[in-house]
């Protein structure tokens, strides 16, 4: 390791909630000589083995993959969602990036379409839900094409995964003072109508998913930016814009079509 | 215990052509009169359950994860297998069939293999249909790259994050079924057991991880990709939630589990820094596309190369795969670069911290091709490296070293990928069929999709047609409150040692986890096993005694969960041992020191051309270990050899 090897004494203060209808406060534990090669959820797994030995609760966390893509961490550190390092999820957040002597605040997504569960664990379905007003090309198994058969410029496909890239984590809620989800559906968007296989839906599915969006009680976007900001996957602002402008022609294009009687045979 | 493959007959190439038309189809009016239960929302589950609702079928799909976009099939980096011969290479489908036989080192079923081959072209069509971004030439075709084990260009990615575009891709067809009622989704919510009646699937018990509340689910078939449980060993690549509990829960009730002692361990992961870790980080194969494994040819230089590897000059560098496989180089299969970098490293040759650890230099990659190239094809890969390590792979090389990473024993399944109970079928890395000893880089991917878009489709509807609709068990039917007494039962055990107990339930899987690497790991044999086989079940004992389980059964408690994954974690440990003990034979990832040549696996083919499949006879009583022969008409039965 390039760095020198620290161990750090840490005072940390904690969001505990034990249900989503109860009350909850912030708690204070002091950790000691954690590596500054550990991770910051493995900070908090040696803090919860200190706890159970004490015959406290675990604080519940949520965390899964622990290597920044399947999305299921969050927690917001020092009031920053996946704490102080640009383009890094908090599983992948290291303490060498903290001091012997830190203080740290660790709370949850704060958003209403997002319900805590319990301590740092909140309820991310409002996203399922979005996707499936219309985040996704109609396409069943059976009748796709050579893959070959449709071109994709590189700088499409390229274009295409930069927003692609979204592991759905919701930090974006959680920096935006309006706890809007634009990001993220613009993410959704900005993927599939990158290419050509999102073409002939691209309206229905701009309207649809913004419309389950503002159902799901997000909030709207007035630039704050904080989401790109926040965004583990350095996710850019400038899919909303193509969102927008995608919105506006639905708005009057994209009406979701009145079904006509199917066959009439 | 029947272990009939159902082959069908005919020659390789016809055999899935000739199944397809044999195979009973149910009328289409008819579909949505049969529910269908999917357990595990990855490629593998997810498919399965996407493609049975988009036929009409009634499913229900369960992950434990907050959402099924999560499942641990997102995490695969380097790309997914395909015979499509696009670069005019020479790459076939008997080409990929082959190099998948043999990469398996001989102890997969040829049948569906070739199958896996003949699908493999119609994934890519699926995915790219569906908007996953892959890697696209200027022009606009599709871009492949290499991987282990072959010498044909067929790997088709999406960076370095193949694994999560493809789910995403899953996800998104998931999705759209959930919205048109087809599928109803339950997230956070865990199987833990399967319920079995007049010897058929039935149903299966779950429990809400949020409300901790257990309920039964009854359907007319259920399908298990729940994935594999390489976490048995606590430190792998593995998400920390996988698990083995709803393969081995169905392993007590009835399905045969076969060859477990086959774990993959992958020769490019972030080494093991510290105690607290609570996984390993994978490096993906890819890299060894550009990458050069490296150690100093003298021990002596060891520190020097520790301290600032750039001053070993070139002559002074054992490029050792490159040595001792000339034809494959550092692109040889994973069973065998491991190895290899263990070998070196009990050489005393090994670099960093305790001397585990190799060289993974893209020095003269950089030079040859600047660092541009390399960062547009393994960015992400080498800021993920940096993060973990504080070291940035531009300058230094990476610091690797092998470790538990994928399992390619699962419960066993017919050629249907119906497992020993009749309606109860497995898809995944949670069965056991295609990879053999061994699995080749970018095939699992390959596997899940394939098992879960294209052959669950047809199989299921063969057993479906045989089921009359109105089979359906009820779950008021006595055998499932029987099933959901038993799992009342154990989570009261739990909670009772647990309220008394002193010790974390993470100490325990840690302690296991020792034991199985000690043992059961890169290299094995038979006194360690025979002392694995008296640890596990001393373990065991303790952890019933002394196990820490604080909170309340019926809310959300994380640890609860925990405890129930490790206790069968310490029950199948043992069925690992066990059948690891009995295959006196080394092939691919599974090495006994006892049988080698010049350190190379030594397969017995006379004693151990079979799959190995378990029967559970009741806890505390030793399982039954059945055979299933099998032949290779196609592929000849030979040496591996990647010299």
């Amino acid at each position: 390791m390039s760095e020198s090897h620290q161990n750090l004494d840490l005072t940390l203060h904690v969001w505990r909630q034990a249900g989503p209808d109860k009350p909850g406060a912030m708690k204070t534990y002091k950790v000691k000589s954690v590596s500054s090669h550990a991770s910051f959820l493995e900070m908090l797994d040696i803090l919860n083995q200190q706890l159970q030995e004490q015959g406290e609760e675990p604080v519940a966390f949520d965390s899964d993959c622990r290597e920044g893509i399947c999305g299921t961490c969050s927690l917001v550190i020092n009031g920053r969602p996946h704490g102080p390092n640009a383009g890094t999820t908090t599983c992948q957040l290291h303490m060498r990036y903290f001091k012997s002597g830190d203080e740290i605040w660790i709370e949850p997504w704060r958003a209403g379409a997002f319900p805590v569960h319990r301590d740092l664990c909140v309820d991310r379905r409002a996203f399922d839900k979005i996707v499936a007003a219309g985040g996704y090309v109609t396409q069943n198994v059976g009748s796709a094409p050579d893959a070959n058969a449709i071109l994709v410029p590189k700088v499409d496909a390229d274009r295409a995964m930069d927003a692609a890239q979204c592991i759905g984590c919701g930090a974006c809620v959680a920096a935006c003072p309006n706890s809007s989800a634009m990001l993220f559906v613009a993410a959704k968007l900005g993927h599939l109508h990158s290419l050509p296989q999102g073409q002939p839906e691209r309206l229905r599915r701009t309207r649809a998913m913004v419309d389950a969006m503002d159902a799901a009680g997000f909030g709207n976007c007035t630039n704050h930016y904080e989401c790109e900001a926040a965004c583990p996957k350095n996710i850019s602002a400038d899919y909303i814009a193509l969102m927008n402008r995608d919105y506006a022609k639905a708005m009057i294009a994209g009406r979701p079509e009145k079904k006509s009687s199917e066959g009439a045979g | 215990m029947n272990l009939d493959a159902r082959i069908p007959a005919g020659p390789i190439a016809e055999k899935w052509n000739r199944a397809k038309f044999e195979l009973k189809l149910v009328n289409p009016a008819n579909k949505r009169k049969y529910s269908v239960i999917v357990v595990g929302s990855g490629l593998a589950g997810g498919a399965a359950a996407a493609t049975l609702a988009e036929l009409g079928y009634d499913v229900a799909c369960f992950c434990f994860q907050d959402s099924p976009r999560r499942a641990h099939s997102i995490a695969a980096q380097g790309g997914i297998n395909a015979a499509k011969n696009y670069q005019n290479d020479g790459d076939s489908i008997h080409r990929l069939f082959y190099d998948t036989v043999k990469g398996g080192d001989f102890r997969a079923r040829e049948a569906n293999v070739h199958r896996l081959a003949e699908v493999s072209v119609d994934i890519i069509d699926q995915c790219a249909a569906q908007g996953v971004p892959f890697a696209r030439e200027y022009g606009g075709t599709l871009a492949n790259r290499s991987f282990g084990g072959a010498q044909v260009s067929r790997t088709f990615y999406a960076r370095g994050q193949t694994g999560q575009q493809l789910l995403i891709g899953v996800y998104q067809s998931l999705s759209r079924q959930i919205a048109a009622g087809k599928v109803t989704m339950f997230s956070r919510t865990e199987m833990l057991d399967v319920v079995v009646v007049d010897g058929k699937a039935a149903g299966i018990v779950v429990r809400d991880l949020v409300t901790g509340k257990v309920t039964s689910y009854s359907a007319h078939a259920v399908i298990l990709a729940s994935g594999g449980y390489g976490n048995v060993f606590n430190l792998s690549t593995n998400a920390v939630g996988s698990n083995v509990t709803a393969t081995y829960r169905a392993y007590k009730r009835g399905a045969a589990f076969a060859n477990p002692c086959y774990t993959q361990i992958h020769p490019t992961c972030i080494p093991v820094s510290g105690d607290y870790q609570s996984k390993l980080t994978l490096m993906s194969e890819s890299l060894r596309n550009d990458g050069r494994v490296w150690v100093p040819k003298k021990r002596d230089d060891v520190a020097k190369a520790t301290q600032d590897p750039g001053s070993i000059p070139e002559e002074d560098r054992d490029y050792y795969l490159e040595r001792k496989y000339p034809s494959f180089g550092n692109l040889s299969p994973r069973d065998i670069a491991s190895r290899a970098a263990k070998e070196a490293c009990d050489d005393g040759r090994g670099v960093g911290p305790g001397g585990r650890g190799v060289y993974l230099d893209f020095r003269d990659a950089i030079k040859r091709m600047g660092a541009a190239t390399i960062a547009e094809k393994y960015g992400n890969l080498f800021e993920m490296y940096e993060r973990i390590t504080g070291e940035n792979p531009y300058k230094v090389p990476m610091r690797i070293y092998p470790a538990v990473h994928y399992t390619m024993g699962g419960l066993w399944v017919d050629y249907n990928l119906q497992s020993t109970i009749p309606g109860l079928f497995v898809l995944g890395e949670a069965n056991f069929s295609d990879h053999g000893a061994n699995r080749l880089g970018a095939s699992a991917l390959m596997q899940g999709l394939a098992d879960g878009y294209f052959i669950i489709s047809y199989t299921l509807g063969n057993y479906l047609a045989g089921v009359p609709a109105s089979a359906k068990v009820s779950t008021d039917h006595p055998e499932f409150k029987r099933v959901e007494a038993d799992v009342h039962a154990r989570i009261d055990r739990l909670m009772s040692v647990g309220a008394k107990g002193k010790r974390t339930v993470e100490s325990f899987h840690k302690e296991l986890g020792q034991i199985m690497w000690e043992y059961c790991g890169m290299a094995r044999n038979k006194e360690g096993l025979a002392k694995a086989l008296q640890l596990i079940p001393e373990l065991r004992a303790k952890f019933w005694a002394e196990a820490r389980i604080l909170g309340e059964r019926e809310t959300f408690n994380q640890s609860l969960e925990r405890a129930g994954r490790v206790a069968d974690f310490l029950e199948f440990a043992e069925l690992m041992c066990q059948d690891a003990l009995e295959r006196e034979e080394s092939c691919g990832g599974h090495f006994r020191t006892e049988y080698e040549v010049d350190g190379e696996a030594k397969r017995d083919d006379e004693r151990f051309c079979h799959v190995a499949a378990w029967e559970f006879k009741g806890d505390g009583e030793k399982p039954v270990r059945h055979v299933e022969p099998l032949t290779f008409e196609n592929v000849k039965l030979a040496t591996r050899s990647y010299k």
